[in-house]
């Protein structure tokens, strides 16, 4: 059913997703964090930002990101090469345009915990990172999981962004959602139904055991 | 030794604070809500900061007007209105979170006399969000102390709690007391908490602090509004002097004088706090004769004050040179004018009934060895 072809863009899709996800993780908790405490027109400013990509058409924020990593801008200055159409330059795209979808649960968790359990934390010698580490941290572990889940499968079904700034060069950038493209776009109907349709099941899955485990987490709350 | 003073705005509201609380026994600060007690407190604990802060703990600066050290550096406990348990962690590790991270430190209150003394071991297995509102409260005070705290602040520990689970931790609260040596702050708004618990009084009024002294002094004080509560009391500290097992009575000294008590009240030497409600308190020129009162002690009338039309609410000292506790009692302006009362005469105060405000854990325990 699946050729070697399909299985190259099975693993670099999950390559892509798997390093977006955990890169989104460890920048997204602690700016989640920051906008979670308390209210600023800095914060604000910033909050809209992150959450441009959920309005903002694919095409628009591809186009953008692809003159910023195109041959003449700073970024490219910068890191020295241009990363359009390589595999960075996707991971980067995909951070920016899957942030949303991590910060804003993560965020929510933060704030839905308020600020008591960080002050009793203090009142028995916590320090402010024992006290993010030990008691902020796993009560907001189901928006954690929701964030990771969330901006691994918006990253998989990304599709506008990638084709702006990816192309789709076999083994580079030639990830699942621009593939069944080309599948429809050839008319290999066979092939774009085992892509499309194996999606179609791993969703299904993500969000039955994600709901699974968010209730395992809640309901296990003391439960030990 | 506690030297607290706290000013500065909290939003619309200002604070302009000042006190000093003794390094031992409870103190009760104590004013209607949102009088800014809760500030105080919270700015004691380091979770406020207001610039223009100074405070001393037990001689150590712990805010300054240049320096302020943060909460988790300060070696208090809190005790918040509602029991705040980490929902993650079981009782136990409930219990633990704030001793783990003192482990360099000397351990003066051990896990199982904390245990012991808020009877909590029974709940170690049960997830935090099955237990009780009282039971919650009992183990977030143990977590405070297990943090081996200098000082503990206690935010109306109680006032989340309905009436049952209030009474049912009090003792624990009054047997803390007892047992620990460390300093209290107690924030209330509940006169009745207040006059069972405290030692001292910090009185606020609209973010300052209208007066601050040892309890029986302010209640009895003609200046400050707790005299003029409908129901106002004085609380007496007495010492058991004895217990006699056939009448139930127990005898304790007073400073002035010496009360008998129903109930047995020993152990012999133990401090037991009374509450004498004024309206129980009727004065006489002669001591009374055959009669069922049993408390009949002379008292040197330092004051009074029209309450209402009818009424008069007397401050007085016991012992005939007034040297005694204070003590106030409400009699009716008739009597008063009948009987010719006037401060500074020496009176006859009859104690209609005198009890415990509630009967504490060791209310029931047996005297081994009664001296009738």
């Amino acid at each position: 059913m699946f050729d070697a072809a399909m299985i190259e863009v099975i693993l670099l899709t999950l390559k892509l997703a798997g390093l977006t996800t955990l890169l989104l993780l460890i920048l997204g908790t602690p700016l989640a964090w920051w906008l979670s405490r308390g209210r600023s027109l800095t914060r604000d400013v910033v909050s809209t930002i992150v959450s441009l990509p959920i309005v903002l058409p694919p095409t628009v924020l591809g186009f953008y990101l692809l003159i910023a990593m195109g041959p003449s801008s700073p970024l490219t200055t910068l890191v020295g090469r241009p990363l359009a159409f390589t595999f960075e330059g996707l991971v980067l795209g995909s951070v920016i345009y899957s942030m949303p979808f991590v910060v804003n649960p993560i965020r929510n968790a933060f704030e839905a915990m308020g600020p008591r359990p960080m002050e009793v934390a203090a009142t028995l010698r916590a320090s402010p990172w024992d006290a993010f580490v030990t008691v902020a941290l796993p009560l907001a572990s189901p928006g954690l999981l929701t964030g990771a889940i969330l901006g691994f499968a918006h990253t998989v079904g990304e599709f506008g962004v990638v084709l702006m700034i990816g192309g789709s060069i076999p083994g580079r950038t030639k990830v699942l959602s621009t593939t069944i493209f080309d599948y429809v776009e050839t008319l290999q109907w066979g092939r774009a139904h085992v892509l499309a349709g194996g999606m179609l099941i791993l969703s299904f899955a993500v969000i039955l055991f994600m709901t699974q485990v968010e209730r395992r987490l809640v309901g296990g709350r003391g439960g030990r | 030794m506690i030297d607290a003073r706290f000013a500065g705005a909290l939003g619309a509201f200002r604070l302009d604070a000042a006190f000093t609380a003794p390094g031992h026994g409870v103190t009760a600060l104590f004013g209607p809500s949102g009088c800014g007690k809760t500030s105080v407190l919270r700015c004691i604990a380091g979770l406020q900061r207001l610039p223009d802060g100074h405070l001393i703990v037990n001689g150590e600066s712990w805010q300054d007007g240049r320096r302020f050290r943060p909460t988790h550096r300060r070696p208090l406990g809190y005790v918040f209105q509602e029991a705040s348990l980490f929902p993650h962690l079981s009782v136990r590790e409930n219990l633990s979170f704030g001793q783990r991270r003192v482990r360099g430190e000397p351990q003066r209150i051990g896990f199982d006399e904390v245990v012991d003394l808020l009877g909590i071991a029974r709940l170690f297995d049960r997830p935090t969000d099955r237990l009780s509102g009282g039971e919650r409260q009992r183990v977030a005070i143990g977590r405070a102390l297990l943090s081996q705290p200098q000082l503990l602040l206690m935010d109306e520990p109680l006032s989340a709690l309905d009436r049952i689970s209030k009474d049912e931790i009090l003792p624990y609260l009054e047997r803390l007391h007892a047992a620990l040596s460390i300093p209290v702050l107690y924030v209330s708004h509940d006169i009745a908490e207040v006059e069972r618990l405290a030692d001292t009084l910090v009185l606020m009024e609209a973010g300052r602090v209208r007066a601050a002294g040892p309890i029986a002094d302010l209640l009895a004080d003609p200046d400050l509004p707790l005299v003029h509560m409908p129901q106002p009391a004085a609380v007496i500290d007495g010492r058991v002097l004895s217990v006699d097992p056939r009448y139930e009575l127990t005898e304790l000294e007073v400073p002035g004088g010496r009360l008998l008590v129903a109930g047995d009240l020993g152990p012999v030497g133990s401090v037991r706090r009374l509450r004498i409600p004024a309206s129980d308190v009727s004065l006489g020129r002669r001591a009374p004769v055959d009669t069922t009162i049993l408390n009949a002690l002379p008292a040197l009338i330092l004051g009074a004050e029209q309450t209402g039309g009818r009424q008069m609410t007397v401050r007085l000292a016991l012992g005939a040179d007034g040297r005694g506790a204070p003590l106030l009692s409400r009699v009716s302006r008739y009597s008063w004018d009948r009987l010719d009362l006037a401060p500074g005469q020496t009176v006859i105060a009859r104690l209609k009934a005198v009890a415990l405000r509630d009967s504490g854990p060791a209310a029931d325990t047996p005297v081994s060895d009664p001296h009738p």
